[in-house]
């Protein structure tokens, strides 16, 4: 894909994704073939369950609105050497149960996958309660967790097939906007548009986030890269997309808490000299409206407009 | 030095004296022996051989606190070995005040912060159960003051409803709750459906009684008076 085929218009780089629906086909085929499978809810899209969970009611659990129980039962059933995954909105998900994230799966040693939804503040009308920015950031202070932002509702579908079949904690982040086109994934940072040898630097755009940072960036002579999965951190392929632009200035672009993989940008560059942006979520204020996502989206500077300027005052354009 | 000789119900005592701990993890310790000795004396089929078996019965200790008691049972089912005990909380010691399973061989889970035992109970009774494993149990040990967390009454709740007849809380109360639980703990678990019984914590024949009570299609709960 290159700056041409996207498009200056607020909508069309937000395209609407259909990621929990392809959530619930693939674990519903999965729970069809795997009898290792097993799915743990907590009312949120249990009703879209209903008919797997009439064929495989041992596998199927709704817990009701139980989300302390949905991570600690996902440790139990991975103690029986199945293959447990959990569902609900981010916020509940990752930050009403923290500590069971914590001690029911990583203290024990066992694994799950968990499949939220809503993004960052995909239900603005619902207020603060049900935006979940922070949800990459604190699973980032756990060890040995994978975590996928597919921005393409294709992507979401191989990135939970191929975490299926594993033992290991792994964060798909499900959102119901994204990209026209798939990328590649689970390869790393994929350079999507090459910068020239002189080019002004990187720019690394995270799911969903791709195509208004490719429309935001046209003018602009830099790399742009793009990853579906954040954890682990592909340290190696920045390094290289680095040394091959003409200056080591790192631009990136996540759609959730600004910043939150800053520190692997300082880590993958900690032996040259090099500058970097972090654009995201506003850490140091609540945004209290409701209205759409793109309103959202242009007070947290995520819009194409605020990508675009903040990308050419970094860039020193 | 071989376990044999330290494998009675007798020498529980000396084998906790080999450790050290605060005066609270003692009398958590002291609390929970008794329940502990008869559960896997007589109550639960796991066996150092088998504690990979996957029809082996599990027990949780959730209430992780004051494990002493919990080892010495350990290294007198040969679990651990005499040996281990000497040296616990040092940090090449697999024992510390609080269990890591990957640690301590036999043991279930880690535990320690209050009120994780429960839910991982429930994950385990239905991962049994999706497996069509209806012989083993899942016995989980609570405390009373463990209780205060509310992710027991997701589990508790959760567990009743569901009919995970192969799920048995065993809670251990020494009046350690703060506000108490008016009524007495057995009514929380049979309002939600479990089968309750309730006995005190010397009585070995009560013990058992109430840990292999009848309890078809129902979780069991056995509340453990310390007197």
């Amino acid at each position: 894909m290159t700056a041409t085929t996207a498009h200056s218009g607020e909508t069309a780089t937000d395209v609407a994704q259909p990621m929990r629906e392809t959530f619930v086909r693939v674990v519903s085929s999965a729970l069809d073939t795997d009898p290792g499978l097993a799915l743990l809810l907590a009312d949120i899209s249990a009703d879209r369950f209903a008919e797997v969970s009439a064929r495989h009611p041992d596998r199927v659990v709704n817990l009701g609105s139980r989300e302390q129980l949905l991570i600690g039962a996902a440790g139990g059933l991975a103690l029986t050497g199945m293959r447990p995954v959990a569902h609900t909105f981010g916020s509940f998900l990752v930050e009403r149960p923290f500590e069971q994230l914590k001690l029911d799966l990583g203290h024990q040693g066992t694994g799950a996958v968990l499949a939220s939804t809503g993004g960052s503040y995909e239900t603005p009308g619902y207020g603060r309660t049900h935006m979940a920015p922070g949800d990459v950031a604190l699973l980032d202070t756990l060890p040995g967790w994978t975590v996928h932002v597919p921005g393409h509702a294709d992507e979401a579908a191989r990135l939970l097939e191929g975490a299926l079949p594993g033992d290991d904690r792994v964060y798909l982040r499900l959102s119901e906007r994204g990209n026209t086109q798939p990328h590649a994934v689970g390869r790393g940072l994929v350079p999507v548009r090459e910068g020239s040898a002189r080019s002004r630097g990187v720019v690394l755009a995270v799911g969903p986030m791709l195509e208004r940072v490719l429309a935001a960036t046209r003018d602009l002579d830099v790399t742009v890269a793009y990853t579906a999965t954040v954890r682990p951190f592909d340290r190696e392929g920045l390094r290289r997309l680095t040394a091959a632009a003409g200056q080591a200035d790192i631009l990136l672009v996540e759609p959730y808490l600004a910043g939150t993989s800053a520190h692997e940008v300082a880590a993958a560059l900690h032996d040259r000299r090099h500058r970097q942006l972090s654009l995201g979520v506003s850490r140091n204020a609540e945004v209290r409206g409701y209205g759409t996502q793109a309103d959202h989206d242009r007070a947290h500077g995520l819009d194409t407009a605020g990508v675009a300027a903040a990308a050419r005052e970094f860039f020193l354009v | 030095m071989a376990t044999a000789t330290f494998s009675r119900y007798a020498d529980l005592t000396a084998l906790v004296g080999l450790m050290t701990g605060d005066e609270k993890h003692q009398a958590a310790a002291a609390s929970t022996l008794d329940v502990l000795w008869v559960l896997y004396d007589r109550v639960l089929t796991v066996t150092p051989e088998t504690t990979d078996h996957p029809d082996r019965d599990r027990f949780l200790l959730s209430k992780g606190h004051g494990p002493a008691g919990y080892y010495a049972v350990l290294a007198a089912k040969g679990f651990l070995t005499v040996g281990n005990l000497r040296n616990w909380t040092e940090s090449d010691s697999p024992l510390g005040h609080h269990p890591d399973r990957t640690l301590v061989p036999g043991a279930e889970i880690s535990s320690g912060s209050l009120g994780h035992g429960l839910g991982l109970g429930v994950g385990t009774a239905l991962g049994l159960r999706a497996q069509a494993r209806d012989r083993p149990r899942v016995v989980v040990l609570l405390g009373d003051g463990e209780l205060d967390e509310g992710s027991n009454h997701e589990a508790i709740a959760f567990a009743g409803r569901a009919g995970l007849e192969n799920l048995t809380a065993v809670v251990v109360d020494n009046s350690s709750a703060t506000h108490g639980w008016p009524g007495g703990i057995a009514e929380r678990f049979t309002r939600e459906g479990w089968s309750a019984r309730t006995v005190p914590n010397r009585d070995h024949a009560a013990l058992y009684g109430a840990l292999t009570a009848p309890h078809d299609g129902v979780p069991l709960a056995v509340v453990v008076t310390v007197v």
